[in-house]
């Protein structure tokens, strides 16, 4: 059997049994869910390491938050492999919980412009805290008073 | 003439019902608790920039007992979505994981509860000996 592409056969509305998937989604659209489907793995891995290594030096080891204070982060940030685990973690965090985000938006935001607004007001305020923070670990100065 | 077998339910499907379906709903949440404690905890930081005498007061929040115990949750809530994480991830890569899901749920919150004791005990020694007026 042939058909012509321009005519539609009953498998573009229909897709036989086991035949390959027919995706409704546009191509572009399924190629960013896919990156998006890898980062937020490969993020979670690194994370795994930053953030829970940061959360035992800040709460456990030493002290904990009891010893925490502007002396304290300006001794860290004195040394710059604490500024790059930071900017790190910073980055990772923020781009991996604003995705999650926007899933957790799309599943409960049934009304596009609901979703639409939503979606736009993580991100700017995810833009701004990513900035924010990128900015304060460049320009911090031990020396302020 | 064979007896029908005995309807049984499905053993799972790895989201629908029973453990895969509470463990994504706590991934969901702690996930969504964590985004915004960290929005609040980089402006926090940001106090820095402002002068040490605001980043100091606002960090002594942290200190207080009842700031205290809240950190304990949000410890536990970090360790359950990372640990449950690397389940995600096996399950969706390692070839036997889909199979062995359940047990690496109860893996991960054995290894929560096996963290959290000592954690919990470190992170609210200060608080409680104090509040105990032992220092
Ligand atoms: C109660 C628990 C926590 C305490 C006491 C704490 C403490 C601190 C302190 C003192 C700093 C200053 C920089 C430094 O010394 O390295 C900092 C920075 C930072 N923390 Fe935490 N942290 C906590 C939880 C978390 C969690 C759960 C995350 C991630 C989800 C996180 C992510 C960050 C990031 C990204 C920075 C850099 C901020 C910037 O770029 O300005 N923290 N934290
Ligand atoms: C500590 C290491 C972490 C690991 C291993 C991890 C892993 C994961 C994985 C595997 C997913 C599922 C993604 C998917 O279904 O496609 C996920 C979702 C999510 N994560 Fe994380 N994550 C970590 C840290 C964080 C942090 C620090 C935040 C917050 C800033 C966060 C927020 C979220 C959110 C909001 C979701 C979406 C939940 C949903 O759609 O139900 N995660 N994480």
């Amino acid at each position: 059997m042939t058909s012509t592409a321009s005519e539609p056969r009953d498998s573009d509305l229909l897709a036989a049994p086991n035949s390959p998937r027919k995706s409704f989604t546009p191509r572009g659209r399924a190629n960013r869910e896919m990156i998006a489907w890898v980062f937020m793995r490969v993020s979670g891995m690194f994370l795994v390491v930053l953030v829970l290594g940061h959360l035992l030096i800040m709460n456990i080891l030493d002290g904990g938050v009891h010893r925490i204070n502007f002396g304290f982060v300006a001794g860290r940030w004195s040394n710059p492999f604490w500024q790059v685990w930071d900017l790190a973690m910073l980055w990772l965090a923020m781009l991996h919980g604003t995705n999650g985000l926007r899933v957790v938006i799309a599943d409960y935001a049934s009304r596009p412009q609901t979703r639409f607004w939503l979606t736009m007001l993580l991100y700017v305020a995810s833009a701004l805290v990513i900035v924010t923070g990128t900015l304060v670990i460049f320009t911090f100065d031990p020396t302020m008073s | 003439m064979p007896s029908a077998a005995p309807a049984r339910r499905p053993a799972g499907t790895l989201y629908r019902g029973r453990e895969g379906m509470w463990s994504w709903v706590a991934h969901r949440v702690t996930g969504v608790l964590v985004f915004f404690f960290l929005l609040v905890h980089v402006l926090d930081t940001a106090l820095v920039r402002v002068s040490p005498e605001a980043y100091n007061q606002v960090i002594d929040t942290y200190k207080n007992p009842v700031m205290n115990v809240m950190e304990v949750g949000l410890v536990g809530a970090v360790l359950y979505h990372a640990l449950n994480g690397l389940r995600i991830i096996a399950i969706d890569f390692w070839e036997r994981g889909p199979r062995y899901q359940r047990q690496m749920l109860w893996t991960v919150v054995a290894v929560w509860v096996v963290v959290m004791v000592p954690g919990t005990y470190f992170m609210l020694e200060r608080t409680i000996s104090e509040m105990l007026g032992s220092v």
